[in-house]
């Protein structure tokens, strides 16, 4: 967003601090009758950085954006700005910009018209709104299309007015509900980076939710994990998928098969079928450094596949072969029960055939019980 | 709430306390009284058979237009739902011109077998059903075509690949899919049956049926026994309500596939001829009674007697509506009472129409209720109930005397209609994408620019159809003025009425086709307000 002060802008913007300061959410709890969507949620989100809220469906993560929103008043937390405590102010007073997972355009009004309903609200002047509309539209990449009717555009389309909408108005924190999940696969990979580039620019809080680890992976500078109301761990990708804090978010974020371990400080020992390898591991931030009950991770791009039979080598057979682009990746049953999958660049081996696995360098991610 | 609490339930109470006013002596009354279990008795039996007859035509018709192609399908799919357009006084007049014993057909039959009397007459059960059937299988005909054109054809593919043949097919997969369509439109000629009056006043003869017993005892003074009457008319449509909701209830499948599906083009050249010859039989039945009521509107008053069609032709009829003060008044009466309605309707369907589909409180299932009460009321019965809660001032318990004022019949028209209007707000505002309304707040709108600029305009097709359907049942309506009508404020409809005791033929058809003309002229007006908006 070209940053044009004006009457709105100011007029809104109560102080300099308010409006470049975090959008942080205190231990917010939501029930609803015996049920708790929200369970005593706390992170922040700095000005200019992009929070991916990711869970599985029914996990609270919509109900976590809603707070943030105003739609939903939290039954225990705060949910402060810039530290400004905003829990109790109305959606209409926050002066958010949201973007709702349908998109959520008013069907009756042409797309200028849309971007310039939040101008419209704060009282600018026609030609004035129209204008920044306008500017708004051709900033997400929808120059001339103003007088358009919302039918008649794409769903990429919508998902950029809607966008454009929200930036409209100077928002002093973005909420997007699942922005990605409308669009056909092609389309969102493309928009991935189209939006992270877009939210950066505009250097406020920006908050979204996804089901989807890959988008979360693709547009986040940190994420939060939530299962049944419960923030798992706040981290960057990177944490999150090599330093993981607990089983459930080994199990969530990336592939990878879950294997008993035997803590050995800097190493843990994983034996399978009676062959014991000591892998390096990595622990999450602030873990013990002793486990009683501990597991490795074995992500499929840390595993070896060689049809020659090693001494040291896991053995197993090939149940499932398949192609996944650049790589082949192989499902491969193990002695004990345990299966991994194992991603190769050579493609000779088939289905039915013995192999031998071999852990590589590592580190292995090592997680608690 | 309380408006909606006051209009809608105060009166049924008022009606069910005034049965019992002199504790059970009524309801002994009527027990003991022949006449009141003949009425009952007769009036479920001509809703039973309304609905049989509207299903026997509007089920075979529906599937004809929905599933066959043959010369002249369009014209029949047009002209289909032409008596649903009839007020339903108009209809009864216009089967009476023609299937009278002086009417056009009965008379055309007498002469070409040359009987010496009429060879039937237009009175009784019989005719009853026959009129109900014409105007009631509309409901049927939509209902079932809506739900065939919902209909998924990949299911009847796939019967016919495990080698059903088209009997086994119909029978075990079509029509039961389809049930859900007939119970509905079922319910919906029952319902109407039960509470028709127009058709049983005119042709009863010495018929009895409650909705009739109800005037009856209201013009003869006996109040305690109309409320009785009325509490039992309700109680019957109550009770025909639930046993379709509980037999629909047992269904668990819903039909939700859109399924495309293209008609057949019948090639027998035999059937082919068939079809064509019937259907435009059908389409001369279905455009007759209009084409009577205009033909008679030009008839000289007094001068049909015995001749198969009028022998004067004048325009004097419609001169004399438009100059006369006397037979103005019931036009302008009957145009501003429903513009009153119409306009209560709006406004109150669309406050409870937000507040049911995307507000969360409380008393939301009461509302819901309140709003479709009206519906499962018989006319007759709401209209007593009126007449017996506002006869007088009385602060305390609510009271106002509004009965020989003008105002008693807009607001008859505007509980009748609020079941319509609200159930198209809603569905218009069911439509709408909920977090539209979230997302004007998130930009900042007030509660008002929500409103005006979001939700209005969502709602914006279900308050012109509703709005439509208000205006024109109010215009025409006939069953609830003839209980509150004063001469002061007397509509169109009872206006019909008189002239034809009068038996100014001519001029009760000038009303009908003026009625029908206002009718058309508001569709028109609906049409191009919503073109111009959308």
């Amino acid at each position: 967003m070209t940053a044009a002060p004006d009457g709105l802008a100011r007029s809104e913007s109560r102080d300099d601090k308010s409006r470049r300061g975090p959008l942080a959410l205190n231990g917010v709890t939501r029930r609803f009758g015996e049920f708790t969507a929200v369970d005593n949620v706390s992170f922040e989100v700095g000005p200019g950085e992009l929070l991916a809220l990711v869970g599985a469906s029914g996990s609270g993560k919509t109900t976590t954006l809603r707070m943030a929103a105003g739609y939903e008043i939290p039954d225990a937390g705060t949910v402060t700005l810039g530290g400004k405590d905003i829990t109790k102010v109305a959606p209409e007073r926050r002066g958010f910009g949201m973007v709702f997972q349908h998109y959520a355009l008013f069907p009756h009004m042409p797309v200028e018209d849309n971007v310039a309903f939040g101008l419209e609200a704060r009282g600018v002047s026609k030609a004035e709104r129209l204008k920044k509309a306008r500017a708004s539209l051709a900033n997400v990449g929808l120059e001339g299309a103003g007088s358009r009717a919302i039918q008649s555009l794409s769903g990429g389309e919508q998902q950029r007015v809607a966008l454009a909408r929200a930036l409209v108005i100077e928002p002093r924190a973005l909420l997007l509900d699942e922005p990605l999940s409308n669009l056909d696969p092609t389309l969102r990979h493309a928009m991935r980076d189209d939006l992270r580039a877009m939210l950066r620019r505009v250097g406020v809080p920006a908050l979204f939710v996804t089901h989807d680890q890959e988008d979360a992976f693709a547009v986040a500078d940190r994420i939060a994990l939530l299962k049944m109301g419960k923030l798992l761990q706040v981290g960057t990708p990177e944490e999150l998928y090599n330093a993981p804090v607990s089983r459930e978010v080994a199990a969530f974020i990336g592939r990878g098969s879950i294997v008993p371990a035997i803590d050995k400080g800097n190493t843990a020992t994983v034996t399978i079928g009676g062959v014991a390898r000591d892998l390096n591991v990595t622990r999450a931030k602030g873990a013990p450094s002793h486990l009683e009950t501990a597991y490795v991770v074995l992500r499929p791009d840390a595993l070896e596949l060689s049809r020659s039979a090693g001494v040291l080598a896991w053995r197993g057979r090939i149940a499932n072969r398949r192609f996944a682009g650049g790589v082949i990746v192989y499902h491969v049953q193990l002695a004990d029960g345990i299966s991994v999958d194992v991603e190769s660049q050579a493609g000779e081996a088939h289905e039915d055939d013995n192999v031998s696995i071999s852990p590589l360098k590592g580190p292995f991610p090592l997680v608690p019980a | 709430m309380a408006l909606l609490l006051w209009t809608v339930v105060y009166p049924n109470v008022a009606v069910i306390a005034g049965s019992f006013e002199n504790g059970l002596g009524h309801w002994r009354e009527f027990a003991a009284s022949p006449a009141d279990r003949e009425a009952l008795w007769t009036s479920l039996v001509i809703s039973v058979a309304s609905v049989f007859a509207s299903l026997a035509i509007g089920v075979p018709l529906a599937f004809l237009l929905g599933r066959f192609e043959f010369p002249g399908r369009r014209l029949l799919r047009a002209v289909a739902t032409l008596p649903a357009a009839l007020p339903p006084l108009v209809g009864v007049i216009a089967f009476l011109f023609l299937y009278g014993e002086s009417g056009l057909v009965t008379r055309v039959v007498q002469r070409a077998l040359g009987m010496a009397e009429a060879p039937w007459r237009l009175k009784g059960v019989g005719a009853i059903v026959f009129v109900h059937a014409y105007t009631m299988y509309v409901y049927v005909f939509l209902f079932v075509s809506a739900g065939l054109e919902r209909f998924d054809a990949t299911l009847d593919e796939a019967a016919s690949g495990l080698g059903a043949n088209t009997w086994q097919r119909l029978r075990r997969v079509t029509l039961p899919l389809l049930m859900p369509a007939v119970a509905g439109s079922a319910l919906l000629v029952f319902m109407n049956a039960l509470g028709s009056f127009s058709a049983p006043y005119v042709f009863g003869g010495g018929l009895r049926v409650l909705s009739t017993q109800i005037l009856a005892s209201k013009i003869n003074g006996a109040m305690g026994l109309a409320y009785v009457e009325t509490t039992v008319l309700a109680l019957s449509a109550v009770a025909g309500l639930v046993l379709f909701r509980w037999l629909d209830s047992k269904r668990k499948y819903t039909l939700a596939s859109k399924g495309g599906r293209t008609r057949r083009t019948i090639r027998s050249r035999r059937i082919q001829i068939l079809i064509t010859v019937a259907s435009a039989v059908i389409v001369v039945a279905l455009v007759l009674p209009h084409l009577m009521v205009i033909l008679v509107s030009f008839a000289r008053d007094g001068a049909w007697t015995t001749q198969v069609l009028p022998p004067e032709y004048t325009f004097e009829n419609y001169r004399r509506l438009f100059s006369e003060s006397e037979l103005w008044k019931p036009i302008t009466n009957s145009v501003s009472m429903a513009l009153i309605a119409t306009a209560a309707n709006l406004v109150v369907c669309f406050i409870a129409g937000y507040l049911i589909v995307l507000r969360k409180f409380g008393g939301r299932g009461l509302l819901e209720l309140l709003v479709a009460l009206p519906w499962a009321i018989p006319a007759t019965a709401i209209a007593l109930g009126l007449a017996a809660t506002f006869n007088r001032n009385d602060l305390l318990t609510g009271r106002v005397l509004l009965v020989g004022t003008f105002w008693i019949l807009p607001l008859a028209y505007f509980i009748r209609d609020i079941p319509l209007v609200a159930s198209a707000v809603e569905s218009s505002l069911r439509q709408m994408d909920a977090s539209l309304e979230d997302a004007a707040r998130g930009l900042g709108a007030s509660w008002m620019m929500t409103m005006r600029r979001v939700i209005l305009p969502a709602a914006r097709p279900g308050l012109v159809a509703g709005g439509l359907l208000a205006a024109v049942t109010a215009v025409g309506e006939f069953v609830a003025s003839v209980v509150l009508y004063t001469h002061s404020n007397r509509p169109i409809s009872m206006e019909i009425l008189a002239q034809l005791r009068a038996l100014a033929f001519g001029t009760a058809a000038a009303y009908s086709v003026l009625l029908i003309f206002l009718v058309l002229l508001m569709t028109l007006a609906a049409r191009s307000f919503e073109e111009r908006l959308a």
